[in-house]
């Protein structure tokens, strides 16, 4: 056979000219990209980022005004982001491992309830859902004057959901630092009993020793400090409320809407995991003398939960990307203040964008890499 | 041995049936009647609303605002633009042979006793996007032009689905097949192209359709938006189509390729001819799957201001014509069960399709 008919030949051939065939795809865009731009007297480069971006951003996480720059807006708007997909994500596991056991219930009625709302959820767009919270129950609210009253601590109104704000004195960063000891012992604790059980079977209460490990060194700081943390109350003054920390109604319909619609995925992921689980496990457990209770934290759970992992992990990913549809309602999340306002002021759609995939890319590498780390760590140890 | 014949089991009556099911326990007790209560306490309301307070006659607001309950002439009155959009009234029977060949062929292939399925899917994702395309622009044939400007509604929503689907089936293939591709500059290139579009958010993919892609094209060419639009779906939904088809060919066995190999088959007709279609055959409750969250997708190209379904009928609530308290509400609840329609059933079908090959693995 002739060198130019060999398969080694073709191949190197093919890829050769398909690395060829991309670069000059990517030359021809940047060309013409840079051709459009000097006509259209669009900047370019990174230097956008140090000027003043001059328009005002309802929620901030860190100081911001409008004289702040575009990197600010940034910064502003991925910790926005990121908040979202924080408070999302354990809204939306606790309510999707609710739904997802309640489908298991042997009560017909509550397994069809998490059915009907599985199905419900799933089937209809986030972005609908999340115009049924914003549009329609968010507006239905009462007006400040006739909020919603929990406690006198908590008001809820169409402005928003104002809370009691926490005003650390002077000397709280000790009580942090004693926070941060008490977790730290715990987690040493808890690796120790670990290590005891797969040594002799036998471990020590490990719940109320953290439990303890984790409350006690901030509270008795504190107390010895003479309780350095005060609250400023919100309190009705003419048509709003003065004081406190409010929470945006657009954070509120974002949030649950998010975390209602995830969960609907993760319920049907944790039903997988536990329908997953062998029968002959949970009657292997009863038969050695395991409560149910016991059968369920100590057979079922840890088994069910290999399986549950990594399509949850995945539904994270899912819940802080669709976060993106902040932008619908006007939530300042990095779509909507950069890659939105910041884009049409300044006209620099290839940086922000690259900028804003970029982060939405590294969330995402970093995730996965966290779950193959994780996987690893927890798959069957095959002896 | 012989096995024992079952033990006879009598049908429980209703009454065994409820104790059995809903009262075994007494936390059992109490959660049965606070699920009833729950249960009351929303649909009640609800038929209250949609039903026994709505108002069902009138072609205005004033009539809405005389009733408590659902505003429904605001769905009847704008039902022609919810289906159309601003497609010209005399030109929508050309929407309407649209609808009906994408009826038919669907039909035809989900009804499992009908015959010639490939053929069927073939021509849906070849011949049926063009006839489409060709009737809705117009221009030829001496159909008038409707410019895109006027697409909307559910023809905006099933347009972007169809590309979306259409574009992504062979794209989907060729990356599925190029990652694991032995030849490296192929492989990487397709895991670089798979992951970027799998990490990035559609927002702002549709965003870079609207604003980026413009600026790539030669000096002079202008880009329709939905044009844009269209890309931009295509291209993400290609990356997700990708990895479901790379789970098909992960379920193939490797004796089947050497086997293929082995009868002389090349590498194009071993995979086209004995690896894919088994590939896709165990693929398809998950490119269902796909379908159902590329349809729900389909409504954030109504943020770059394109007026697909939920669009128009949230254009339509803004609108001062049909401000009336019940209106946002009435409208979402329509769109709610159009999409629930569309996406159960297809959930559905998935569902049935996973039976049938799980019963013929099972054999």
């Amino acid at each position: 056979m002739s060198w130019w008919r060999s398969r080694r030949t073709r191949d190197v051939l093919f890829q050769a000219a398909l690395l060829i065939g991309v670069a000059l795809l990517i030359a021809a865009m940047a060309t013409n990209a840079i051709a459009t731009m000097e006509r259209q007297r669009i900047a370019s480069g990174f230097a956008f980022l140090d000027n003043t971006a001059g328009f005002d951003v309802i929620q901030t996480l860190v100081p911001y005004d409008e004289s702040s720059t575009y990197g600010r807006v940034l910064l502003v708007g991925v910790l926005n982001t990121l908040l979202v997909a924080a408070i999302g994500i354990v809204l939306a596991t606790l309510l999707g491992f609710v739904i997802g056991i309640g489908q298991l219930s042997s009560n017909w009625l509550i397994a069809r309830l998490c059915r009907v709302y599985v199905e419900t959820l799933r089937n209809t767009p986030l972005l609908l859902q999340l115009f049924v919270w914003y549009f329609a129950v968010l507006r239905a609210l009462p007006y400040p004057r006739e909020s919603w009253n929990l406690f006198d601590a908590a008001f809820l109104n169409n402005r928003g959901l104002y809370l009691p704000r926490p005003m650390p004195e002077t000397d709280f960063g000790l009580v942090l630092i004693g926070l941060v000891a008490g977790v730290l012992a715990a987690v040493w604790f808890s690796m120790r009993s670990l290590e005891q059980r797969e040594k002799t079977g036998q471990a020590p209460p490990t719940l109320p020793v953290n439990l303890a490990l984790v409350v006690l060194p901030p509270l008795l700081v504190s107390a010895g400090l003479g309780f350095p943390l005060t609250f400023s109350m919100p309190v009705l003054a003419g048509f709003n409320f003065e004081g406190g920390v409010v929470v945006l109604p657009e954070l509120i319909a974002l949030v649950v809407a998010l975390a209602t619609y995830t969960a609907s995925y993760i319920a049907e992921i944790v039903r997988a995991g536990i329908e997953g689980v062998a029968k002959g496990q949970r009657e292997a457990a009863q038969a050695v003398g395991l409560t149910r209770g016991q059968t369920l934290r100590l057979v079922i759970v840890p088994q069910a939960m290999r399986q549950i992992v990594p399509p949850l992990t995945s539904q994270y990913l899912n819940l802080t990307k669709n976060s993106s549809l902040a932008v619908a309602i006007a939530y300042p999340d990095l779509v909507s203040v950069f890659a939105g306002t910041s884009l049409s002021q300044t006209g620099q759609a290839i940086e922000i964008i690259a900028i804003t995939m970029g982060v939405y890319l590294t969330i995402s590498l970093l995730t996965s890499a966290l779950m193959n780390w994780y996987n690893a760590r927890i798959a069957l140890t095959e002896r | 041995m012989t096995p024992r014949p079952p033990p006879h089991q009598p049908m429980p009556g209703p009454i065994e049936w409820l104790r059995e099911n809903l009262f075994s326990t007494p936390l059992n007790a109490v959660l049965t009647l606070l699920a009833l209560v729950l249960i009351w306490s929303i649909v009640a309301p609800f038929v209250q609303w949609a039903l026994i307070d709505a108002a069902f006659e009138g072609k205005s607001r004033e009539d809405c605002l005389r009733r408590e309950g659902a505003c429904w002439p605001f769905v009847i009155e704008r039902l022609g633009q919810i289906i159309y959009g601003f497609y010209d009234g005399t030109e929508r029977w050309r929407v309407d042979i649209a609808y009906l060949l994408l009826a038919a062929g669907l039909f035809w292939l989900t009804f499992p006793r009908l015959p010639g399925k490939w053929a069927i899917g073939g021509i849906m994702l070849t011949a049926y996007p063009i006839a489409a395309l060709i009737m809705l622009v117009g221009g030829v044939l001496g159909l008038p032009q409707v410019p895109t400007e006027r697409w909307g509604g559910l023809l905006l929503t099933l347009v972007v689905a169809v590309t979306g689907i259409v574009a992504s089936l062979p794209l989907g293939i060729l990356l599925a097949l190029g990652r694991r591709s032995e030849l490296p500059v192929v492989r990487w290139l397709s895991i670089a192209f798979i992951e970027l579009w799998r990490g990035v958010p559609l927002v702002t993919v549709l965003f870079m359709a609207a604003n980026m892609l413009p600026l790539f094209l030669p000096g002079g060419v202008t880009i329709n938006k939905l044009l844009g639009a269209l890309i931009a779906v295509a291209l993400f939904s290609s990356a997700y189509m990708a990895e479901v088809v790379r789970g098909g060919l992960q379920a193939i066995d490797k004796g089947q390729f050497e086997a293929a190999s082995a009868v002389g088959l090349g590498y194009w007709r071993a995979m086209g001819l004995v690896i894919l279609p088994q590939a896709l055959r165990l693929s398809i409750p998950n490119i269902v799957g796909n379908f159902i969250g590329l349809l729900k997708d389909t409504t954030l190209v109504s943020i770059i201001g394109l007026f697909d379904l939920l669009g128009i009928i949230q254009a339509g609530t803004a609108s001062a014509e049909w401000a009336t308290p019940n209106t946002a509400y009435t409208g979402y609840v329509f769109a709610g069960v159009v999409f629930w329609v569309m996406c159960f059933g297809m959930s559905r079908y998935a569902k049935h399709m996973e039976d049938i090959l799980k019963a013929g693995e099972q054999r």
